[in-house]
């Protein structure tokens, strides 16, 4: 009797590790491999034909904590996140409230706040050099109706990473709104028609019954906005470069600079290990504090 | 009681030109139990949502406790409502749920646990105020939005198909529960259902609907026994009414529809009953059975006999039953007091 149970038991265990290889295959060859081997990589020195690579442990670290353009681009990016995650949110929390209401031509609006995730990022940041350009560009020419002086918006350390934050938070929105837009739907009308009988305004109704019940989406969309964040660099490559002076230079675009332009791979991968571990930190945390603390239905 | 607590006059309610309801007029007496029954569709529900203020009239007058409040927003009415689908806030516990109104409407912290606890109690529900309505069997969500219901002590309480969603079993004894609640609260209870057992059992008024427009209203009794044209004898009633062609029945030609109950339906002796008819199902129900019988010129004969009968279809059977028991229709099917 024992026999058999144990011959069960061992085939339902190798049907379970038939069914976890692809994965397990793809994920290790993919994601862990790689990343290991860049941790590892980043505790070599740069080989050079005179001098090959060798084992120096942490000075790779050492060396990023003690220049000051990986500070100014880490500065750069802790303002890039602070910034467009919670606009972009709002944003497409606002535009999603508005779009599911009963508004004429809703159609028409939810395409047109869609319309620009469709676009891929580079050709979003050619259509924003349209509107940035100095002399030419739409700002300007809109500015010098009211007779104000010509800006290079791009061009200038004080204004050059907020020009790249609007046009982050101007992608990012309509993509957010569509999360929100589809778990608007799932709530149901009649919770909205009970607020009514009990007399709570629409706002109240808002902020008790709809943002608990969207806190699934929102904890969603805020994991994405932060992934954007670090992710999203196509339109630094368009529209400044990470200049002037690395005023906009984004983490990513660093470390694809340090591995591509100064051909320094073990310093990118030491930068590449540390925004993994404060991505995954972030992570950590998000889903262990802030999903105790969210219904899902 | 000179005026009644909720008048309805002509009340027309439609949808790009669709009907929804047309020429309602309803007058509720303050404490009554009012069921509005009806097929699907009948345009019982959007009469509840023109009371309740969700939806607002095209025509007509709706006036609450003397006060006209056609247009009026449903949180200006003075009543409570219980959804069929209960409407309860997923996110929130089920003490959060019932005192959200309280909340909204900026009652005291120490009058709200005191009627929250009050509400629990008559519903049974003490000890639950800390589940999330997800964590509650159907039956308990159903309280649950009673006791939101009669947390605010509102005179007027309407409830849109609240047991819809239950099981037969427990839908008897909600069905107990709603009634004494509604005796003990002495509130005025205006509840849609398309289940006749739920109206007729516990309503003192009754509005038979169809197709949007009111059939009959009335006590349960008078429905049953005075249905004022077919289609309120055809609903009410299990087995429904029978409608046998006037023609069919010697003396009563006048009439172009003769109603008769099964309980007035006797079998006779062969050679001496009034129609002859053929036994097409039997349908067993413990204490009787309901033999059902066709005959050319009438629909939904059937015979009830005490306990369990076997009859093989096709059994020929004559029935007979007493003049005073027959209902008569005109062309129209409209009910006539006299066999014309």
């Amino acid at each position: 009797m024992a026999d058999h149970v144990n011959i069960e038991r061992r085939r339902q265990a190798i049907y379970g590790w038939i069914l976890l290889s692809p994965a397990a295959i793809l994920l290790t060859a993919f994601a862990f491999y790689p990343s290991l081997a860049t941790l590892w990589s980043s505790f070599f020195s740069r080989g050079t034909r005179r001098r090959p690579s060798e084992f120096i442990g942490g000075e790779n670290y050492a060396d990023l904590f003690s220049d000051p353009t990986f500070w100014k681009v880490v500065t750069n990016n802790l303002i890039y996140a602070g910034v467009t995650i919670p606009v972009s949110i709002a944003i497409a929390l606002g535009m999603a409230l508005w779009a599911n209401s009963k508004i004429p031509a809703r159609g028409f609006v939810r395409t047109a706040y869609f319309t620009p995730t469709v676009l891929p990022m580079i050709a979003a940041a050619n259509l924003w050099l349209f509107f940035y350009t100095p002399g030419l560009g739409v700002l300007d020419q809109i500015g010098s109706l009211f007779g104000l002086p010509s800006v290079n918006w791009l061009g200038q350390p004080e204004t050059a990473l907020w020009a790249v934050i609007i046009v982050t938070i101007w992608k990012e929105a309509g993509f957010f709104m569509i999360f929100y837009l589809a778990a608007l739907q799932t709530i149901p009308e009649d919770l909205k028609e009970a607020a009514d009988i009990e007399g709570a305004s629409r706002w109240t109704y808002t902020r008790r019954i709809v943002l608990p019940l969207l806190m699934p989406t929102t904890l969603f969309i805020m994991v994405n906005a932060l992934i954007n964040s670090v992710k999203l660099i196509d339109h630094l490559f368009i529209l400044t470069k990470g200049g002037p002076n690395d005023a906009s230079k984004l983490i990513l675009y660093y470390i694809w600079e340090m591995a591509f332009a100064f051909f320094d791979a073990p310093h990118a991968a030491a930068m590449t290990i540390l925004v993994l571990a404060v991505l995954g930190i972030v992570a950590g945390i998000k889903f262990s504090y802030l999903d105790k603390r969210t219904h899902y239905q | 009681m000179a005026e009644p607590f909720v008048h309805v006059e002509n009340v027309a309610k439609r949808w790009n030109g669709q009907l929804g309801v047309e020429n309602i007029s309803l007058s509720i007496p303050r404490g009554s139990f009012v069921a509005l029954l009806g097929p699907s569709g009948c345009g019982k529900s959007t009469t509840l949502r023109l009371l309740s203020g969700l939806e607002l009239p095209d025509e007509g007058r709706i006036v609450i406790d003397g006060r006209d409040v056609t247009t009026a927003a449903p949180s200006e009415r003075n009543l409570s409502m219980v959804f069929q689908s209960y409407a309860l806030f997923p996110h929130l516990s089920v003490a959060e749920n019932v005192v959200f109104g309280l909340k909204v409407r900026k009652v005291g912290a120490a009058e709200r646990r005191e009627k929250l606890t009050r509400a629990l109690e008559i519903t049974g529900l003490l000890g639950y105020e800390k589940r999330k309505p997800g964590e509650l069997s159907g039956g308990q969500r159903q309280r649950v939005a009673l006791a939101r219901a009669i947390v605010a002590n509102q005179p007027l309480c309407l409830m849109d198909e609240p047991l819809s969603n239950l099981d037969a079993k427990l839908r008897a004894s909600v069905r107990k529960d709603i009634k004494k609640l509604q005796v003990d609260l002495g509130i005025t209870v205006v509840y849609v259902t398309h289940d006749q057992t739920e109206a007729m059992s516990m309503a003192d008024m009754v509005v038979l609907m169809k197709d949007g427009h009111i059939q009959q209203t009335g006590a349960p009794e008078d429905l049953y026994y005075k249905p004022v044209n077919t289609f309120v004898a055809e609903f009410v009633g299990a087995p429904p009414m029978a409608l046998i062609g006037g023609k069919a029945l010697p003396g009563f030609e006048q009439a172009a529809t003769i109603g008769l109950r099964a309980e007035n339906v006797r079998v006779a002796e062969p050679g001496k009953g009034r129609l002859n008819c053929q036994v097409t199902d039997c349908e067993f129900l413990g204490s009787e059975t309901f033999i059902g019988l066709s005959h050319p010129s009438a629909t939904g004969l059937t015979v009830s006999m005490p306990g369990l009968k076997q009859i093989p279809a096709g059994e020929k059977m004559e029935i007979s039953f007493a003049d005073e028991d027959l209902h008569f229709f005109d062309d129209t099917g409209r009910r006539l007091t006299q066999p014309a």
